[in-house]
């Protein structure tokens, strides 16, 4: 059983856990993931890992509540065990020596890009940060960003706080920044992944997605999370989750992400009152 | 004066059937479709046992299990005995006594099948198996007093557990480590609640517990903690991963939405329990028509799961009814149940919608040439042979190779071509020091009780390594 030691909502939405789990903690590296099952009739669902203390023991995801079981996670309160938290999982991200880097973060990839910013910065890499949100007030984690980053730029949906609009306008924020830029690197939603890659694609500019399919397992044993990246299928849980933007084939992506859309929400609409009456 | 001989046993060929549930109740469940026997019938089946010399019935037991001993006990009416003896070789007579291929080993090399009377030697372990769990205590072997030794086992399943078994009686200090979040292996995610209840599983593996094994789950070893790094900890490492890596077709269309592994179906629906949704919370769709590619008992599985959700089932495979893979009994399991089965037909791509879930699957027929290597003859193609199935499912059952998890951070383990872990044969030992190796891992897809006879065989060498330190 792993150990709830930290559960809020940062904004809202969006839900920062950490889990007392030291051997995961000892071994993770930024880009990787865990599976987390938060009880014994759960789904096996896949978090990007935001921060961890090896020294404590700790890892610490960011999550939005989109359904059954990110709901259920998002409900644990401090104190409580789970009865499954496995990894880490994944390849790194590449923390290479690439120069410049523009890292670029939307939703719970705010969190999860975090410790990528970090490893680069300290790797000697000049980071740029872009934090995509549909409004100013979905954004967290400002001020860390800002320790490890030699800039950090906000986008916005409705323009409550930097650029207007979305990851669509990459090539003018690109133009704006008036440095070179040898590496993009995005962690978010796959809307945010897809119009990323598209817009960097012109620019020439290499960009590492992390990919967010269904899957179960996580270790490449049953093949739920397939990704078409170039002409080969990939497993993005043991290949990935990081890919080459330039290369998946997004609307693929996207169709199978959807696949359980409907299962998700519904559990949501039952009441199970019966339940009440059928518990000793 | 003659000495008298003792009197002639009469040759009984009745070889006794197990009831079963009957296929119109079975297709709308998931408990067990055969019910074992009573202890009347398993006493009659057992007497029939002719106790000769040869046994060739252990010889062809991978795990070398004293059939005729046990037999002899059943037969007395001693089931005590009976699985004492059981248990001195095999520590899951419960599981093998249901997915073993008997036909191909002990009961096909029985004295009596020629006649067609082999004794029903799997019926029989089931039911010692089974009458134990109803005793109300369960008698422990006796364990070695402890070596100071000690071994990490890789791997929760046929091979890893009886590695464990094994060793945890000679007095080492066992922990097994499961990526998953349950003991079994295949034994839970792969074969069905209807084929293997997974009270049973639950059962042969906290007999283990009561042994003094010690268990971690959800560690991925490999990711969590490397084998070089459990070898700073303990004195030797067994590796059982297992054969979790998928084949597909690679065919157009695979990556559609309605296009399911083995595995993720099977997982989905054991494991996860997604048959119970939204009780348990992972989800599987409600399919109306699956297409089941293959012909293993894999295949048999997928089918017969899907067939109980209520869907029109085919199993769709290149060759004919002769050369299915799968285990006769389940073949005809299957027909029972309802399965349709489609002989020589090979799918060659997935159709879609615009919402890129599966509609139908295109195949093409196959006529039988020459034997091929693996001496089954060879599928050929029918030029324009084209027929279409609509489907709103198809689960891809063509086989699994080694998880390469192990073999890719391990430096030192030799792996083949097929991604294998290479071992000695006779004793599991790896090209790496202090690593043994066996079941699916090193050999590919294979049985149950093949995994658990390289497990013991890999267990008798690491005692033996063991005791020389």
């Amino acid at each position: 059983m792993f150990r709830v030691i930290e559960s809020r909502m940062i904004v809202p939405n969006i839900h920062l856990l950490a889990f007392e789990a030291p051997a995961v903690a000892r071994q993770i590296q930024p880009g990787q993931f865990i599976i987390v099952r938060p009880h014994e009739d759960g789904e096996r669902i896949p978090l990007s890992v935001a921060d961890w203390d090896a020294g404590q023991g700790t890892v610490t995801v960011c999550l939005l509540n989109v359904g059954k079981t990110t709901g259920e996670i998002a409900a644990l309160e401090e104190g409580s065990r789970i009865p499954t938290l496995v990894g880490p999982l994944g390849n790194a991200t590449e923390i290479g020596e690439h120069g410049s880097v523009l890292c670029i973060g939307g939703c719970y990839g705010i969190g999860s890009l975090f410790p990528i910013a970090r490893a680069l910065k300290r790797k000697g890499n000049r980071v740029v940060v872009l934090l995509e949100a549909r409004s100013s007030y979905l954004f967290y984690w400002e001020k860390r960003y800002a320790e490890v980053a030699d800039k950090v730029l906000y986008i916005t949906r409705d323009g409550t706080r930097g650029w207007k609009g979305h990851a669509g306008r990459l090539p003018e924020i690109l133009q704006s920044l008036a440095e070179p830029v040898h590496r993009i690197i995005i962690n978010g939603c796959t809307f945010l992944l897809k119009r990323g890659s598209e817009a960097s694609l012109p620019f020439g500019i290499p960009t590492t997605v992390s990919l967010n399919p269904i899957m179960i397992d996580g270790t490449g044993m049953c093949g739920v999370c397939r990704v078409t990246v170039g002409s080969a299928t990939r497993f993005a849980c043991v290949h990935g989750p990081d890919f080459d933007g330039h290369q998946v084939n997004w609307q693929e992506l996207l169709q199978r992400r959807k696949a359980y859309m409907n299962e998700e929400v519904v559990p949501l609409r039952t009441s199970r009152c019966e339940d009440h009456l059928m518990k000793k | 004066m003659e000495s008298p001989k003792p009197p002639k046993k009469k040759l009984d060929l009745n070889r006794r059937e197990m009831p079963k549930q009957s296929p119109e109740v079975r297709r709308h469940n998931f408990d067990e479709v055969a019910l074992g026997y009573s202890a009347e019938t398993a006493i009659e089946e057992a007497v029939r046992c002719l106790q000769c010399p040869s046994a060739n019935c252990v010889k062809s037991c991978p795990v070398e299990i004293d059939i005729p001993a046990f037999l002899e006990f059943v037969a007395q009416g001693n089931f005590t005995d009976g699985i004492r003896v059981l248990k001195e070789t095999n520590c899951l007579p419960a599981v093998c006594g249901r997915v073993c291929p008997q036909e191909e080993q002990c009961e096909g090399s029985c004295s009596l099948v020629k006649k067609g009377g082999q004794i029903a030697i799997g019926r029989l372990e089931r039911f010692l198996a089974d009458w134990e769990a109803g005793q109300p205590e369960m008698k422990l072997p006796q364990v070695l007093a402890p070596t100071g030794r000690s071994v990490a086992i890789v791997g929760g399943g046929p091979a890893g557990l009886t590695v464990a078994g094994d060793l945890i009686k000679l007095g080492h200090r066992v922990t097994i480590f499961e990526a998953l979040h349950k003991m079994g292996g295949v034994l839970v995610y792969g074969i069905p609640e209807f084929r293997l209840p997974k009270a049973i599983v639950k059962r042969e593996v906290d007999y283990l517990v009561r042994l003094g094994v010690e268990i971690v789950t959800d560690y991925v070893v490999g990711k969590t903690r490397t084998v070089d790094s459990l070898l700073e900890e303990y004195d030797a490492v067994f590796v059982g991963s297992g054969a979790g890596l998928p084949w597909f077709m690679e065919i157009p269309g695979e990556n559609l939405n309605g296009v399911y592994s083995a595995n993720e179906y099977l997982t989905r629906m054991n494991l996860m329990a997604g048959f119970l949704f939204p009780r348990y919370t992972t989800p599987i769709k409600n399919h109306r028509r699956v297409a089941v590619l293959g012909g293993g008992n894999v295949a048999m599985d997928c089918a017969r799961t899907a067939l109980r959700l209520g869907a029109e089932t085919r199993i769709i495979y290149r060759r004919s009814r002769t050369e299915l893979p799968a285990r006769l009994e389940e073949v005809e399991n299957a027909e029972e149940e309802g399965v349709i089965f489609e002989f020589l037909t090979l799918p060659v791509r997935y159709l879609g919608d615009e919402n890129g879930w599966v509609t139908a699957i295109e195949c093409i027929k196959m006529r039988l040439g020459e034997p091929d290597a693996s001496g089954r003859r060879k599928p050929i193609p029918i030029e324009n042979s084209e027929t279409l199935y609509p489907v709103d499912a198809v689960v891809c059952a063509i086989g699994n190779s080694p998880n390469p998890l192990i073999a890719s951070t391990t430096p030192g383990l030799e792996v083949g071509k097929k991604g294998n872990i290479v071992v000695d044969e006779s004793t599991g030992k790896t090209s790496k020091p202090r690593v043994w190796a066996g079941g699916d891992v090193a050999t590919g897809a294979a049985t149950v009780i093949l995994a658990m006879g390289a497990g013991r065989k890999a267990a008798r060498s690491i005692h033996e390594y063991l005791c020389s330190l």
